[in-house]
């Protein structure tokens, strides 16, 4: 049955994490913006004890008691709701702010790419420190200098050596790689290739632990907006893990082919929707700040009369509001057909694409509107600005995202549609 | 808690409407086109489903089926999907019969209900929309002024579907005028009443098959009984805001059969050694008006579900209805931008609907859901 309605469930979750946003990470996100590269500890103290990695969990770890389900023997169960939940979670907190947000502890993506193909005894080793008192991070590591969204084309190498692989390469862009590597005891997933010449069936995802020797950050980024979270380049210089930190399996099976890079794929059929998600809290930020604005300046908006009789203002916020609420049910969308064990993959970019889009013109318009105030770092609709440009780049860019949806929707192989 | 699934009836009525619309609606929908007409046997056909009938209640001789506002975008994105014009017909008394069961007084019902419950097609029509470049529902130049037990109606009206063949019509003109939306009421006029004339029919760029005309009320009187929902009057703008649901329900489906024959087309073009599909730039196009096309349905499907829940709607509906008219636009001028000079000529589907969907910005109160 069609339905818009939260749960009881994640209406009060929602509520909460609307409240601790509002009080205890907007506060801090004009500071954290000016003094890049420090982090708001007290803060991240207090969420790891609170929450013992679950609002992280949104991020990726909180699929563990669905996991067994989807596959198994559908039984009668409180509703299946963990990743829309994770969703909602997610854009009330970066409602608060996006990079205090991005800097919370948690798995990360290397969580989730643990959680979507690591055995059980990986995910025993690898996950439980998330819930710890300590704040600790995972990082996902793909991304090179000569390869991004060009995934197949890594060059970095892993060579099995005894029982233990050798990693050589560099990788750019990791989020919160220090955060895991250096400030907790954490790892970063790292693409690499075991067989170049098999392209993307040689390309397998490895467990790297804080600590490893040959492992080194050798560059924390500067960035325009997002600057709480930490992302890093890090180099690999023989640097040695056990056998058993593969994530699948090691073989390059000719027939089964991309079994595991497919595998790792389709952890991004629940993060790329969760970005969208990001997107969509900041975006929400910057609508509510110009609706309260307006009331104050006494500016009535006219819904339901012809868009040619409005206001140009009007006629601006009312796109602004419904681009937000398309991306918004796309985004439920595809999350509530993961969560319904339905391929998602297809709508998981569609929430991508239009969040990512909608929203960093959502927020540039925002500014726009806001005049000198708005382009004025008095106010936080700047940094929204800055903020969420990332959303149409990282996790696969806008147009990475349109690739994805049109190859679905024409029937195209990657072959036919480049 | 938040589901995206049918329920087994909404898909039925969907698996139903959908059928109708690919036999019945879509082969002849360029003939429609070029002659200015639509075949009564398939206006007939169409009212077989029950659409209307089903969703009044047997105390008015309807078949009583709950009222849904999310079943009935369903099947208009259905029967936009077949065809505009048609559908427009075909759901052209919806408007009389859905007001009046929303917001008549039990005489109204009674009265005007039973008519639309029958086995043959029941024309009725409304008059709304105003020939002014800035027309606006909220600001109608239309007057209905009291006198005594009467009401005296002056202005002119444009886009009224059916005005012909209709016994009834609702007409929409300001009460207080200057009041916005709160000061327009809604009368159920008879088509033969003195003082109503209708001109010539229409001549416009698109919806040509179906008949719509321009309608003058010139002192024209009715009793203070033929206002809509009595002395209390009605609640304008849910009317408005049901209509605008069922435009961007028609908007999405219309765009979705558009978006349909792009993607095929450019999967068998070949241009340059492979299909045109095979470039981003024409892959690009698609693949944005997949996304807008669907984003669209879950805009019409929130505000629907909301009007169902007794939510506020209005602002969705709004939103909802303006984001369909600019997306039909942009789907629909890259199904013929995608097909080239072949877009351009009248063999192809794809022109029909651009003159169709440049519609939806202009198109107020036609349907209801
Ligand atoms: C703050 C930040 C955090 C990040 N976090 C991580 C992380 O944690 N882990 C990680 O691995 N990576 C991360 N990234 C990397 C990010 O995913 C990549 O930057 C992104 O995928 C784009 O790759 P690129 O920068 O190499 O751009 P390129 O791939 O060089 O793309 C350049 C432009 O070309 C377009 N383009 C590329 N290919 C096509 C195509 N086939 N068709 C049409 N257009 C195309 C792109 O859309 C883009 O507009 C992060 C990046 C940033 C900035």
């Amino acid at each position: 049955m069609i339905d818009f309605e939260l749960s009881p469930r994640i209406k009060a979750t929602r509520n909460m994490i609307h409240m601790f946003a509002e009080s205890a990470v907007r506060p801090l996100a004009r500071q954290y913006d000016e003094q890049e590269h420090e982090k708001p500890w007290d803060l991240l103290n207090m969420v790891q004890k609170v929450m013992g990695g679950g609002i992280a969990g949104a991020f990726g770890t909180e699929k563990k008691e669905d996991k067994g389900e989807g596959e198994g023997e559908p039984k009668e169960k409180k509703p299946k709701e963990t990743n829309l939940a994770g969703a909602v979670t997610v854009e009330e907190i970066f409602w608060g702010d996006a990079g205090i947000a991005l800097s919370f502890p948690g798995p990360g993506l290397g969580g989730a790419a643990v959680q979507a193909s690591g055995t059980p005894e990986q995910k025993e080793k690898f996950l439980a420190r998330f819930t710890g008192d300590k704040p600790v991070w995972g990082a996902m590591a793909i991304t090179e200098p000569e390869a991004g969204s060009d995934t197949a084309n890594i060059k970095t190498t892993a060579v099995l050596d005894g029982d233990e692989w050798v990693l050589n390469g560099e990788k750019i862009f990791v989020t919160s790689g220090k955060s895991a590597l250096e400030d907790s005891e954490g790892f970063v997933v790292v693409w690499a290739t075991v067989d170049k010449s098999a392209g993307r069936a040689g390309i397998k995802p490895f467990i790297v632990e804080h600590g490893t020797p040959g492992m080194q950050i050798t560059k924390i980024e500067d960035k325009m907006g997002i600057r709480c979270s930490d992302t890093v380049s890090i180099s690999f210089m023989d640097c040695r893990i056990p056998k058993e930190n593969i994530l699948g399996s090691p073989e390059v099976v000719d027939k089964t082919k991309t079994e595991g890079f497919k595998k790792v794929m389709a952890t991004f059929d629940a993060t790329r929707p969760l970005v969208a998600a990001m997107a969509i809290g900041v975006g929400q930020a910057a609508l509510d700040f110009l609706r309260e604005y307006l009331t104050e300046e006494g500016v009535e908006l006219r819904y339901g009369i012809n868009p040619h009789r409005m206001t140009s203002l009007e006629r601006d916020i009312m796109q602004m509001e419904a681009d937000l609420k398309a991306a918004r049910l796309l985004t439920w969308r595809a999350l509530w057909m993961l969560d319904n064990g339905l391929r998602n993959d297809l709508q998981a970019s569609m929430a991508k694409a239009k969040a990512g889009l909608a929203v960093t013109r959502i927020t540039q318009k925002a500014v726009e509107i806001m005049g000198p105030l708005g382009y004025s770092r008095e106010l936080l609709l700047e940094k929204w600005m800055r903020d969420s440009k990332i959303n149409d780049i990282f996790e696969g860019t806008g147009q990475i995202q349109l690739l994805v949806t049109a190859r679905r929707v024409l029937g195209f192989t990657r072959e036919q549609l480049k | 808690m938040v589901s995206f699934e049918l329920s087994d009836e909404q898909k039925m009525v969907q698996e139903t409407v959908n059928s109708f619309a690919a036999d019945q609606m879509e082969p002849i929908m360029r003939e429609c086109d070029e002659q200015n007409a639509i075949p009564a046997e398939v206006i007939s056909k169409g009212w077989e489903l029950g659409l209307l009938g089903g969703c009044i209640p047997e105390e008015y001789e309807g078949f009583g089926e709950e009222i849904s506002a999310v079943t009935g975008v369903i099947a208009l994105e259905e029967l936009g999907w077949g065809d505009l014009s048609m559908a427009l017909h075909l759901m052209a008394p919806s408007v009389l019969a859905i007001s009046v069961l929303d917001q008549g007084t039990e005489e109204q019902k009674k009265q005007i209900l039973p008519a639309f419950c029958g086995e043959e097609f029941k024309a009725a029509s409304c008059a709304l929309v105003e020939p002014y470049y800035n027309f606006c529902a909220s600001a109608l130049r239309t007057t209905a002024v009291n006198d005594g037990d009467e009401y005296v109606l002056n202005g002119k009206k444009c886009l009224v579907p059916l005005a012909e063949e209709s016994e009834n019509m609702l007409v929409f003109a300001a009460t207080a005028p200057g009041m916005g939306f709160a000061g327009v009421d809604a009368f159920i006029v008879p088509v033969s009443a003195k003082g109503v004339k209708v001109g010539e029919r229409e001549k416009n760029m698109g919806i040509k098959a179906l008949a719509t005309y321009p309608v003058t009320f010139k002192d024209c009187r009715v009793p203070a009984a033929a206002r809509l929902g009595g002395e209390a009057g009605c609640d304008f703008l849910r009317l408005l805001s049901r209509s605008r649901l069922a435009l961007a329900a028609l908007a999405v489906g219309m765009s979705r059969r558009a978006l349909e024959h792009s993607r095929d087309y450019a999967t068998q073009r070949i241009a340059f050694g492979e299909p045109i599909g095979s470039r981003q730039a024409i892959a690009f196009m698609i693949a944005e008006m997949a996304i807008e096309v669907d984003a669209t349905r879950l805009l019409a499907w929130e505000a629907a579900w909301r009007c169902d829940r007794n939510i506020d709607f209005k602002k969705e509906a709004a939103l909802a209805k303006n984001y369909a008219a600019d997306m039909a636009m942009m789907v629909c001028d890259r199904g013929v931008q995608i097909m080239g000079g072949h877009g351009y000529v009248r063999d192809n589907p794809v022109e029909l609907w651009f003159r169709n969907a440049r519609g939806f910005a202009a198109f107020e109160g036609f349907v209801m859901v």
